[in-house]
């Protein structure tokens, strides 16, 4: 174990998608409880560095294992499937499609009753393609269709991100 | 006769063990200082016993200043001079200010660093330099109650902060000779006060209404951790907006206008006096002398509800989004403490009661909860608790991001991720030779450099002359656990370290807080020499008596020779401080001393880290 190890070594957790929320929450507290700073306020500069350098370290590998999306990623990287978000956007047609079925109903919702709706179909979505994930990495090692998933979960997050800000703008 | 104190074998009291450390509440209208006593948290009284110290400063020509209650009482007397609410100008320009126009200050708006300043009897003064007269006082009046000097202070600051905020909070501890233990954020404060005192577990928001700041935290509590989900608020919104709007609401119904500075000092009080019986009562009479001439107008508290609504819901507003945040649904919002004097409104505590479906929890004190909760974790960092398992997991408020071409900002910390955190971007050269970099950092959640709030421009020096786009250069940004941003730089083929020159946007350089220090400070009557040779002494005693417990409890992790070598380092350590009468050879023999022991601390926390997950792998597999 060192600051090296990977995300599921330093937490203690088997290298796979399916995860158990309360185990990470709880190892994460753990983790911090040895290494946050506030435990070395009193030990001088060298052993503040060091914590400082864990503590970031936790909180880094604490965002990407709860985050499902992050954590596909990761394990993809880790295969040797990197996502290349930003030179690879080859979608499948349908995909597309669907994607901009989604834009114009959001250009055109006027209240909360028609972004609950979009609300509640992109979440379905992200349900699926994340159950897809779960199947083509624990069962099939299919890194490169995992990593597909990915860039699709990374439309659909995107998206979402756009329905809260419409809120925002509409005073919800 | 004082009777002879006897104490359990092994745990006799080592003068270093024991740390006075306290917790101080700067306020925008009053500002505490609360300690743990004999086991209890508690806010420390002047002389007259009086624990808020209004945050208010009185300059004289001549040098001479009133700090509290006697400056509070001044304010319509000589309003230019006498300064109150200064920490809403903290980190800021004028231009910053909503409203500024209707204070009765005289500003310097390009005062040093970029902040705003506020031209005085005694010369102009920096919001930084107000503060740490505050501070000061706060400072003596702990060491007078302790009848000892402080080992350091936790400050708190509103969660809603940003970079340039906490930096001048920073700076002004610095000024008033604090040795600052942390920043925390108001709301964390509180809720470790609220959560101790009643063995609190589960979800809870904190709404702190405060003179000046807003904000709100969605916090888990579980056995002694305080995290925080998510936070939001409004860092210029606070009793005196409700001041302000009760105020010009009045002089449009009479059609009066207040123009001179102590009309508006003036204007000011009558508001805010009225704010505070409307509390009590129904319907309360504002009155105040306006130029030479009485008026008295009856205020009903559903007025007053109807002017400051707007106020109200931009609070609600930031709550709603740090609920979004957190990805939290009100109903599972155990209990919302009350923070901050302006929670005493009727109007905000029915809107919040209304917002989350529940009673607000008001049981404690919401003056003195944020001091208290900063004294708690003040006593647990200066050591004195050792079986206190407090620990806090606090958030960034505002995402960080990069200016990039054409004004727009590439994010690089997200709003609300748990600090410390770092993150790395690599850049190249567009020239031959190009040995240069520039980089602008703002702080906001807008796309567009001009929306955010700009923090600093960083220069990179020294980068080795490659042809253009062959550098690899990989800048950190780290934010620690204080919420205050670094920035390191190093050319990844070359491996050269980068130098960099921070130009703060509006903030204090060194110099010009080393040029203010001098300048007849709170720590002026002492000799700077000799304050500097006393905090080398502590840091050097503080080092020592660290490195022996480490070796003490993990020794075996070292060979002979590496142990030799530590032996050697505390030794020169021991005899520079015996021999020493400057502190420059001391510093030397204290870094000699932490440098030689990194490697020993990385292995210890590796060892720290192994066992706390030992023994918990087989379980979960």
């Amino acid at each position: 174990m060192n600051l090296q190890s990977d995300d599921f070594e330093l937490f203690g957790v088997p290298h796979r998608f399916a995860q158990d929320r309360a185990t990470l929450d709880a190892r994460w507290k753990d983790l911090q409880r040895e290494a946050h700073p506030d435990r070395f306020a009193a030990q001088g500069a060298a052993a503040q560095r060091v914590a400082m350098q864990w503590s970031v370290r936790i909180n880094e590998a604490y965002q990407r294992l709860k985050d499902p999306l992050k954590r596909a990623a990761y394990l993809c990287e880790l295969h040797g499937a990197p996502i290349r978000a930003e030179d690879n956007t080859a979608m499948p047609a349908a995909f597309l499609m669907q994607q901009m079925q989604w834009r114009e109903a959001l250009d055109e919702a006027q209240g909360a009753a028609d972004l609950d709706a979009l609300d509640d179909e992109t979440q379905a979505a992200r349900s699926a393609a994340l159950a897809r994930c779960a199947e083509l990495i624990d069962a099939q090692q299919d890194w490169a269709g995992a990593a597909r998933e990915v860039r699709s979960l990374m439309f659909i997050a995107r998206f979402a991100r756009d329905i809260d800000l419409r809120r925002e703008q509409l005073g919800q | 006769m004082a009777l002879l104190q006897i104490s359990e074998p092994g745990q006799s009291p080592d003068p270093h063990q024991r740390r006075i450390a306290v917790g101080i509440d700067l306020g925008t209208t009053h500002s505490l200082v609360a300690a743990v006593k004999s086991g209890v948290a508690e806010c420390l009284p002047d002389e007259q016993g009086r624990v808020l110290l209004p945050s208010v400063v009185r300059y004289f020509g001549g040098g001479a200043r009133h700090i509290g209650h006697e400056a509070a009482a001044a304010q319509t007397l000589d309003p230019a001079n006498t300064l109150a609410s200064v920490k809403r100008f903290m980190g800021r320009g004028l231009a910053d200010i909503e409203g500024h126009e209707k204070l009765p200050y005289d500003f310097v708006a390009q005062g040093a660093g970029g902040m705003l300043s506020l031209a005085t009897a005694a010369g102009v003064k920096s919001p930084v330099e107000v503060s740490a007269e505050i501070l000061a006082t706060l400072r003596f009046r702990a060491e007078d109650s302790f009848d000892s000097e402080i080992y350091g202070a936790v400050i708190t600051v509103p969660a809603y902060f940003d970079d340039a905020q906490r930096q001048a909070t920073k700076d002004a501890a610095r000024l008033a000779g604090l040795n600052l233990l942390r920043l925390i954020n108001e709301p964390t404060a509180a809720a470790i006060a609220y959560g101790l005192d009643n063995a609190a577990e589960g979800i809870y928001a904190v709404y702190d209404l405060g003179g000046g700041t807003f904000d709100i935290s969605i916090l888990r509590l579980t056995q002694g951790v305080f995290e925080v989900i998510a936070t939001g608020g409004d860092s210029a919104l606070g009793g005196d907006d409700y001041d302000a709007a009760l105020a010009d609401w009045v002089l449009g119904q009479l059609n009066l206008q207040a123009r001179t500075p102590e009309d508006k000092a003036t204007v000011r009080l009558a508001a805010r006096a009225c704010k505070e019986a409307l509390t009590a009562t129904e319907t309360v009479a504002f009155s105040a002398r306006l130029a030479g001439a009485g008026i008295s107008f009856y205020v009903n508290r559903s007025d007053f509800a109807t002017v400051t609504a707007a106020l109200t819901q931009r609070s609600l507003a930031a709550a709603r989004r740090a609920l979004r945040d957190a990805q939290i649904v009100r109903e599972e919002v155990q209990g919302v403490v009350l923070v901050g004097g302006s929670t005493r409104m009727p109007q905000v505590r029915e809107a919040v009661a209304e917002f989350f479906g529940c009673e607000p929890l008001t049981n404690l004190n919401p003056d003195e909860v944020v001091a208290i909760g900063a004294s708690i974790q003040a006593n647990q960092l200066a050591g004195n608790d050792a079986a206190g398992d407090l620990l806090l997991l606090d958030v960034i408020p505002l995402s960080l991001g990069l200016e990039t071409m054409g004004g727009l900002v590439e994010r690089i910390v997200g709003r609300n991720e748990t600090i410390p955190t770092a993150k790395a971007q690599d850049f190249t050269t567009y020239k031959d030779g190009q040995t240069a970099l520039a980089l602008h950092v703002v702080q906001g959640e807008r796309d567009l450099v001009q929306d955010c709030r700009s923090l600093a421009r960083f220069e990179l020096r020294g980068i080795p002359p490659m042809a253009a786009g062959a550098a690899r250069i990989r800048v950190t940004f780290t934010v620690d656990a204080d919420g205050l941003l670094g920035v390191s730089a190093r050319e990844q083929t070359s491996g050269v370290e980068a130098s960099i020159d921070v130009k703060p946007s509006y903030g204090l350089s060194d110099d010009q807080i080393a040029h203010m220090l001098q300048d007849g400070f709170a720590t002026a009557q002492q000799d700077m020499q000799a304050r500097a040779l006393v905090e080398a002494r502590v840091d050097a005693d503080r080092l020592l008596i660290a490195t022996q417990s480490a070796l003490d409890a993990d020794g075996d992790l070292l060979s002979p020779n590496e142990r030799a070598a530590v032996d050697a380092l505390m030794q020169a350590l021991r005899t520079a401080l015996d021999a020493a009468q400057d502190a420059a050879a001391v510093e030397a023999a204290t870094s000699a001393l932490a440098r030689g022991t990194e490697a020993f601390a990385a292995e210890r926390m590796n060892r720290g880290i192994r066992d706390a997950l030992a023994g918990k792998n087989v379980g979960s597999l």
